[in-house]
This record gives structure tokens, sequence and C-alpha cells, in this order.
């Protein structure tokens, strides 16, 4: 019994230690974002990294979303003679949640794994540290360029998610469906409002967040070898998706719980 | 000066220095040796600020590296790490000009690349290999490239963590020619962490031998051979029979 509770005593204090690192990490990336000097090439590398690199997953994900989530509102419903609302649902489904949730998760599988990876190798290689020993600090250099490219450019991934996934429901509504394309278009753009898409834009960039810094805080905290690194990329990848799903709904309830 | 007072430092229950003391004099060549696991390269990191010791005190040229004070030391030191520790995702040239594209040194790119391709030069890689990135060039290429770097902005001490390890005797013996080369050139002060009792001789002024935490034996390069120290003479004979324990 002793040995349970000691055992468990011991998780427990690892996890807030785990949760003080984290939080120290955090303040210390924030402090930095103004703070001179700003890597401009690490920052337009990681840009193209983060943002245009990604542009075919979301694209691809997103276009194949629309599309069934074209056939499920048509499906579900003709069960009460509402088909016509395939295009607004559609629209309004795409732009709230699965867009950014969407793109979010894909970009976390795609980036927050790669981040992780590069820069918990730089670790094990001692890069990091001959980085500390040419007077530039690992922070600025490596993390905040790819935290504020992240939050920028994950938003903008959205933007064209959503874009994309509005006309995945239009080919299939239009192709499949038979939907006249005039009305599809109308009644895609008619029920959508300004805030519908800001709200989406956001959740993008808060999720942009969470993926540069998962995958940099667990790069940074790699242990030695092979297998620190494997871990550091998996634990990147779970959180940033855990704490993805966690933070749309958190936003969405204060977004649209009124 | 490289001064490091009683330095002790532990890692959980595992106590790796011990009271640690060693005085390196401007422009000597110091190296310290040891088996593999007494804390070379954790007093190494110690001296360049990369981990605070638990206690005692480091000056390295009158300044602390373990306090604000950190990066004005580091904007003097020169560092070789012993795998290289070049940035994967620059050519070669911008490792080596590294300090002059960023931060308080930087000049315009054309110039910093200038002075990259003269210190690519001066450990012996041809211009050519400046647009390279580190992964195509062999083990020893990259040391050299390393040595680049560290050399680059004229420091006034340089740090060597095993620098031949992993490099054929042939090879291993050129670095340690352009290291003792470089520094006598430069006039710097020189720590040098090895095991390798080829470079303690080409390169060293100084020997000192960490075991178990604490310097067992200091003295110049030339008293090493008549050295009546157990743990010395076990080290250099490389015996398994003496006061440092192996495990078969």
């Amino acid at each position: 019994m002793i040995g349970f509770i000691a055992q468990t005593g011991r998780i427990f204090l690892k996890f807030c230690s785990f949760i003080g690192e984290l939080i120290i990490f955090c303040i210390r990336v924030f402090a930095y974002i103004l703070t001179p000097p700003f890597f401009m090439r690490a920052f337009f590398s990681s840009v193209v990294q983060i943002g245009w690199l990604s542009l075919p997953v979301v694209g691809i994900t997103s276009f194949f979303t629309g599309g069934a989530l074209a056939l499920q509102i048509y499906a579900g419903g003709a069960r009460f003679n509402a088909e016509e609302v395939v295009p607004s649902i559609v629209a309004i489904g795409m732009v709230r949640e699965l867009g950014p949730v969407l793109g979010g998760l894909m970009v976390a599988a795609r980036v927050a794994s790669s981040i992780a990876a590069e820069i918990g190798t730089m670790k094990v290689t001692e890069q990091i540290d001959a980085l500390t020993t040419l007077s530039t600090d690992p922070i600025k250099y490596l993390v905040v360029p790819r935290l504020v490219a992240a939050i920028l450019t994950v938003p903008l991934l959205v933007g064209v998610g959503d874009s994309i996934g509005v006309l995945g429901g239009y080919v299939i509504g239009v192709t499949r469906l038979e939907f006249n394309n005039t009305i599809y278009l109308i009644n895609s753009i008619n029920y959508l409002e300004l805030w519908d898409i800001l709200s989406g834009l956001i959740k993008g960039a808060v999720f942009g967040c969470i993926i540069a810094l998962m995958g940099c805080f667990f790069g940074m905290r790699c242990e030695k070898g092979a297998r620190g690194v494997g871990q550091a990329t998996k634990s990147a990848v779970v959180s940033a998706s855990v704490l993805i799903l966690a933070a749309n709904y958190f936003l969405t309830e204060a977004f649209f719980s009124s | 000066m490289i001064d490091v007072s009683d330095v002790y430092k532990s890692f959980g229950q595992n106590h790796v220095l011990k009271g640690v003391n060693l005085k390196v004099h401007n422009g000597k060549s110091m190296v310290i040796i040891g088996a593999s696991g007494q804390g070379k390269s954790v007093i190494l990191k110690c001296l360049l600020g990369l981990i605070k010791p638990n206690s005692g005190k480091i000056l390295l040229n009158g300044f602390d590296p373990n306090s604000a004070q950190k990066n004005i030391i580091l904007s003097k030191v020169g560092m070789l790490f012993q795998g290289g520790a070049l940035f994967d995702s620059l050519p070669i040239w911008q490792n080596v000009a590294f300090r002059y594209l960023h931060g308080k040194q930087k000049i315009n790119a054309s110039e910093a690349k200038k002075i990259a391709i003269e210190k690519l030069e001066r450990v012996g890689l041809k211009k050519s290999f400046a647009d390279n990135f580190p992964s195509e060039l062999s083990g020893g290429m990259q040391k050299r490239v390393a040595l680049a770097r560290a050399i680059a902005t004229q420091p006034e001490i340089i740090f060597f963590d095993e620098p031949t390890t992993g490099l054929d005797p042939i090879m291993a013996q050129v670095i340690n020619d352009l290291i003792r080369e470089l520094v006598v050139e430069l006039g710097v002060t020189a720590v040098t962490i090895t095991h390798d009792i080829q470079s303690v001789r080409s390169i060293a002024d100084e020997v000192a031998l960490l075991h178990d935490g604490i310097i067992q034996w200091s003295g110049l390069l030339n008293q090493l051979d008549k050295s009546k120290n157990k743990y010395l003479k076990q080290f250099i004979a490389g015996s398994t029979v003496g006061p440092i324990e192996t495990l078969r």
C-alpha cells in the first residue's frame, strides 16, 4: 500500500515538474518574441516549412472532408426533407469546425513532429550547446521564429482549407447530388457570417501556437540517443493533437455558447 | 587565465565533480585526461556555462561563465565539440562565420564569407567546400570545419572536447598538429579534454588527470612520464591493474 502511494506521489511530482517546466518555457518564449535580435532568415524558412509545404496535405484533406460532409448532410437532411441545407451547413461546418480542427491536426502531424525531430537531433548532437557557445540563445534562434511563423501561417492554411473544403462540397453537391451550381454557391455564401470565418481563423492561430510550442518544447528537452528523438517526436504530436482538440472545445464554448 | 576553485557538481545521487581545482595560465595549453565517465565533459560544460556547478568558483579571464556576464566571456571563447556540432541546415561557410552573421559581431554576408573561406583555408580546406553542407563532408573534414568555426572570431580561450575521437590515427595526428599550430599562432589559452595519450603529447603544455571527481595529478608535459602517481602511471600504460577500476 505504501509502495503504491509512494509511486503515485512520484508520478504526481514528476507531472508537476513537467507542467512547471512547460510554463517556464512558454514564459521565456513569449518574453523573447518582442526582444531583438530577430532571426528573419529562420523566420522565413519556417514560414515555408510550416505554411507553404503544408498546403497540399491541408488542401487534399479539406477537399475530401467537404465532399464527405455534403454527402452526409444530404443523407441526413433527406430524412426530414431538408436537403437544401447542404450548401450552408457545409460552409458553416467547414469554416467554424472542420477547417480549423482538421487543418490543425494535419499540420500538427506534419510540423510538430518535424520540429521536435529537428530540434531533438540538434540537442543530442550538441548543436544546441554549440549555439549557446556562439553567443546565440537557442530559444531566440530556434523557437521564436517557428512560433511566430506558425501563429501567422496556420490561420492562412485554415482559410485556404476552408475554401477548398467548401469547393469539395460544391463539386460533390453539383455533380453527385444534382444541385444547381448557382443556387449552391448563393446558399453557401448567404448563410455564412463574418464571425464564422474569423472564429475559425482565430482557432487556427491558437492551434499554430500549440503546434510550434509542443514541437519546440519536446525537442528542447529531448534525451540522448535515437530513442530520445523518437520519444520527443511522439510526445510532440500526441500532446499537440490533444491540446488542439481541447482548445477547440474551449474556444467554441467561448465564441458560440451564448 | 582560467581559474577553477573547489567545483562540485552532482546529478541526483551521482556526484560527478567533488572539488575540482585547476589553473590554466594565459597562452598555455592544458589537457585534461581521464577515463570515460569521470566528469571530463562535465567540467568542460561548467567552464562554458552550459552546466551550473552546485558550488565552487569558475573564472575565465576574470568573468564567471555562470553569471550574467556569460555572453561577454562566450564572445571571447571558441569551442570544438566532440562530434563537430555543425549546423546541418547551414552551408559550411555559414557554420564558420556564424558569429559574423548573427548577433553583436554581425557584418555583411559577403565579408563574412570571405573570413570563413580564409579560416577554412587555414585549417587546410579548399574554398570549393564553402558552399557544401556538413553532411557532404567526411568526419575529418567536419572536424576541420568545426576547428575553423572555433577560431573564426580570434578567441582568447579555446576548448577542445575529444578532438580526435572517431578519426583514423593519421587524421588524428593532422588535427593534433593543427590544434598545436593554432594555439601557438593565436597565443590563446586552450583546454583540451581527451583520453588519447598521443593527443596529450602533441597538444599539451600542462596536463591534469581527473579521476573520481577530483584532479589526481597535474603538471608539465615533460613530467608526465616521470611521475610516480599511480593513477597517471596506470592511465598512460593503459593497464587494467591499478587504482582506476575497470569493468570486464
